[in-house]
């Protein structure tokens, strides 16, 4: 039999449910700030002040949102496909050193216009490489993706971390980081775009990355939705037996899913290497591949949902920063709990309040919700 | 006529726009078994749903034994003596039968002690009603007729006077089923009260003794049932005359197009499950395979699709070898022209999450004309389902609804449009009406006597005798992995029954 609430007008079920998870997230941080004696509205204020309010916010936002739609993306592109790819900090990270070849070798020579093609191909098919590994195994072997990727997240940090304080390292440097790259491999800052509307920026990390993002997550819908590869990823993420019987081959969509998942997580480094940093430095990832968890199931696993719920992070980030500046009483780690907050309503509490909000929509006019495409008439 | 045990009093309830009961009134008597009968989607679900405080009735009474009840969740049901077995069995499976007896109707905080009771009053259930269960078994151990029988046993440890069952064969094995039936009579001499939903008319007639008809929302007819007819009650419940066994002429076979030697199939556990087959079907006939459940049907027909690997033997299709032994890809058979509509349409034949358009095309997605380039031809997609969705009456007719949407029939036309429409030269069909009501049956059956009427070979593979018994020109019988026998259509169902069962008469006789 159907359910009784079937289905919710798309601008309810992607607009209203993610702001009303997102408003009890705040509610209950509210909460929190109360509890350390501090005012919760002048910290509301301030987190999205910090976020937005200046120029320089603004950029700080986005360079931040640039990482997460990467790492959300490319989580995305695994579920699709019906693998948790939690591996996306890993291959980031390895994807570094793709990077870090690339810049290494032609800083010097080439202008940032052609260095940048390169490292981003450097950066994807380090990444897709490194979760061809756990991609292979899940596909010829059964080993669990969840689990072989997360340790591979270990081992591209431990592989990291031997490179950075030895072969990499500058033979002068303390620093566990490989030299600063030249011009010929820095990317040229966005900040322009915001002083086009009136913005002062002092001085922001915005760079040309994010508009690889944006044309990421274009290429993205395209692949879920309008190729044939992504109809052949997504028949296999809703029934494993139905691709089979299609003629789907298991081994050949697992591959192909988690290449590309790895590609765009690896793309996520050219974003602080090239356009902040102009180094590889030990951690540059620092958890990004797992705010794109998040970040994709806030999205409902959509490109256009993932931008958004990226820039509502990089918000975080940004005007969390300014908070802890602000209020001495709020520390670091008070934001982690507001951030941990959001994803605890916005992901794994998503369904919490659907049920509701269904049955406030079937009373208020029941058309809306699709009822009388559900029953049928008959057959 | 005995005290009612149940009566229902101007029940309504709506969900959204849709009316799913209006206005019933049904009274059900005490010590009987009563049959409610009616189209997917007719509001049976829904009212016994409300019946054991699953949903609140909008408006209307429930009345228990005379009395007014309030029934507001399924303990509420439980304790005035309503037990329910679910068409989806809610046992958990690593469990032995005992615990799920007793699961939720604990008695102490430590186990020991129900079990111990459970363990007596158990005993005392299965003898008064017949209800054999090991209740040491696991659950994931047992066949589907036992598990439910564990379903019922639940029911009745819990002392439930009036007994609710939800399609309850759909699961099971004609023989399975013939004892789930004396059970339920012998439930009845007890003095219980049966409530059996289906949608099947046979059963209605072969146990019940009072039978309500349901359409649309609405209770249309009660009728006793020995004062009733299949036909009658085929025709209240779809609203106008149908036919139930298809007319069809002649057939005229061809060639050979699909010609099966000696072939082996094992499962995923080693077992053999197709053991050393052969048959061949020719152009423009239906040979139909009977057999109850789970005795290699399944196996036999994901062999000769391509999904499972064989272990030895041939198949031809037009001549030409498929290979068996290296998984042979599903979509190479395809454009060899062999299509399968598999037994299971809601994990293997269809996406459930996908739009019906993008059904449309599963499988045959590598088509050019559903392509451009790399891309997908949206426009071609739409178009093309669209143009199915006309040809086979498929309802809503809307393409771009989730395919989860639509009914068991009209879901099972999305597959028949899908692999008819290929013109494919052999048609392999695993339980073409599998959970599909009366008037989509009809339909369907129509369709592949025509498939076979324009010279294609048809393979039917169904647990429905009626079904094969009307659909093939030849009934090939299996049993135990293997044919037992070929019949042809003037079969009596006893003869096929005892070849289900493994006994040959004409064997014997020899």
């Amino acid at each position: 039999m159907s359910t009784p609430y079937a289905k919710l007008p798309a601008w309810a079920d992607y607009g209203l449910i993610p702001l009303i998870n997102l408003f009890v997230a705040f509610v209950v941080a509210g909460f929190v700030v109360v509890l350390v004696g501090e005012n919760p509205f002048r910290a509301a204020i301030i987190l999205v002040e910090g976020a937005f309010g200046k120029g320089t916010g603004i950029a700080f936002t986005l360079f931040y949102a640039t990482t997460f739609i990467f790492t959300g993306l490319s989580v995305a592109v695994a579920a699709h496909c019906g693998l948790f790819n939690i591996g996306t900090e890993g291959q980031a990270y390895i994807a570094g050193l793709g990077i870090a070849v690339v810049c290494l070798s032609f800083d010097s020579t080439l202008p940032w216009w052609l260095t940048f093609p390169l490292a981003i191909v450097a950066a994807a098919v380090v990444g897709a490489l490194w979760a061809l590994i756990p991609a292979y195994l899940q596909a010829k072997r059964g080993s669990h993706i969840v689990i072989t990727t997360i340790m591979f997240n270990f081992i591209a940090a431990s592989i990291m971390v031997y490179l950075l304080v030895g072969p990499l390292k500058p033979a002068a440097s303390q620093a566990p980081q490989t030299r600063n790259f030249l011009a010929g491999a820095e990317l040229p800052k966005l900040n322009w775009i915001i002083e086009l509307f009136g913005a002062k920026i002092r001085s922001a990390p915005l760079n040309v990355t994010f508009l690889l993002a944006l044309a990421m997550a274009f290429l993205v819908w395209l692949l879920i939705w309008r190729t044939k590869l992504g109809y052949e990823m997504r028949t296999y993420g809703h029934s494993p037996k139905a691709a089979r019987y299609a003629g789907i081959s298991e081994t050949r969509i697992i591959i192909t899913a988690m290449m590309i998942s790895g590609a765009l997580a690896g793309m996520m480094a050219l974003n602080p290497v090239m356009g902040d940093q102009h180094n590889v430095a030990i951690d540059f990832v620092s958890g990004a591949g797992f705010v794109g968890i998040a970040v994709a199931l806030m999205g409902r696993l959509h490109p256009v949902g993932i931008v958004l719920a990226a820039i509502l992070f990089g918000m975080l980030y940004q005007g969390g920063a300014e908070l802890a500046f602000e209020m001495p009483a709020i520390s670091r780690d008070m934001i982690v709990i507001i951030q941990g907050l959001v994803i605890l309503f916005a992901g794994a509490l998503e369904h919490m309040f659907r049920p509701y909000i269904q049955a406030l929509f079937a009373s208020l006019s029941p058309r809306s919700v699709g009822m009388e495409a559900v029953k049928g008439k008959g057959a | 006529m005995a005290q009612a045990a149940i009566e229902l009093i101007g029940i309504n309830k709506s969900f959204g726009a849709v009316r799913a009961n209006r206005d019933i009134n049904l009274e059900i008597a005490r010590g009987t078994i009563h049959g409610i009968v009616g189209e997917n989607g007719a509001g049976k679900s829904t009212l016994m749903s409300i019946l054991y405080g699953f949903y609140q009735a909008d408006s209307g009474e429930i009345r228990v034994g005379g009395q007014q009840a309030s029934i507001k969740t399924p303990n509420d049901a439980i304790a005035l003596g309503i037990g329910m077995v679910h068409q989806h069995f809610m046992l958990v499976d690593n469990f032995t039968v005992l615990e799920n007896v007793i699961l939720g109707a604990e008695s102490d905080a430590l186990l020991k002690k129900s079990i111990a009771k459970a363990r007596s009053e158990l005993e005392r259930l299965e003898r008064e009603y017949g209800l054999e269960v090991d209740p040491d078994a696991i659950i994931e151990e047992l066949p589907v007729g036992l598990q439910q029988r564990v379903e019922i046993l639940k029911a009745l440890y819990r002392g439930a006077e009036i007994l609710i069952l939800d399609e309850p064969t759909g699961v099971l094995t004609p023989a399975e089923a013939d004892h789930l039936f004396r059970i339920l009579k012998q439930l009845k001499d007890q003095g219980k009260t049966v409530v059996l939903i289906t949608h099947k008319l046979r059963e209605i007639m072969a146990i019940t003794d009072t039978v309500s008809v349901m359409r649309q929302g609405t209770m249309v007819a009660t009728r006793e049932t020995r004062k009733t007819t299949v036909e009658e009650l085929a025709e209240l419940m779809v609203g106008r005359r149908v036919l139930l066994r298809v007319e069809k002429g002649e057939a005229e076979a061809g060639n050979v197009k699909l010609a099966v030697k000696n072939l082996t199939v094992k499962d995923t556990r080693g077992v053999t499950m197709v053991d050393d087959i052969s048959f061949d079907i020719r152009a423009g006939e239906i040979v139909g395979i009977a057999g109850v459940a789970g005795n290699g049907q399944s196996e036999l027909l994901e062999a000769i699709s391509g999904i499972r690997r064989a272990v030895s033997g041939s198949v031809m299709l037009d001549g030409k070898p498929i290979d068996l032994t290296g998984a042979a890809d599903p979509g190479e058979l395809r454009d060899r022209g062999l299509a399968h509509v598999p037994e299971d349409r809601h994990h293997v034949g269809l996406v459930l999450a996908f739009e019906e358009n993008e059904n449309s095309i599963l499988g045959y997605h590598d088509d050019p004309r559903y392509l451009k380039g790399p891309f997908l031809n949206i426009d071609a997609i739409r178009n093309d389902a669209k143009d199915k969705i006309a040809k086979y009456d498929i309802r809503p007719a809307d393409c771009r609804l989730k395919t989860a949407n639509f009914s068991g029939g009209n879901q099972q036309k999305i597959v028949l449009a899908r692999e008819m429409e290929q013109d494919p030269g052999v048609l392999i069909v695993g339980q073409p009406t599998r959970g599909v009501d009366v008037g989509a049956i009809e339909f369907i059956h129509k369709r592949l006597i025509a498939m076979r009427d324009q010279g294609k070979a048809v393979l039917v593979v169904s647990v429905e005798l009626d079904e094969i018994r009307s659909l093939s020109d030849r009934i090939l019988v299996m049993f135990s992995g293997r044919i037992v026998g070929e019949r042809g259509p003037e079969a009596t169902e006893g003869e096929l029954g005892l070849l289900m069962a493994g006994v040959d008469h004409q064997e014997a006789a020899l």
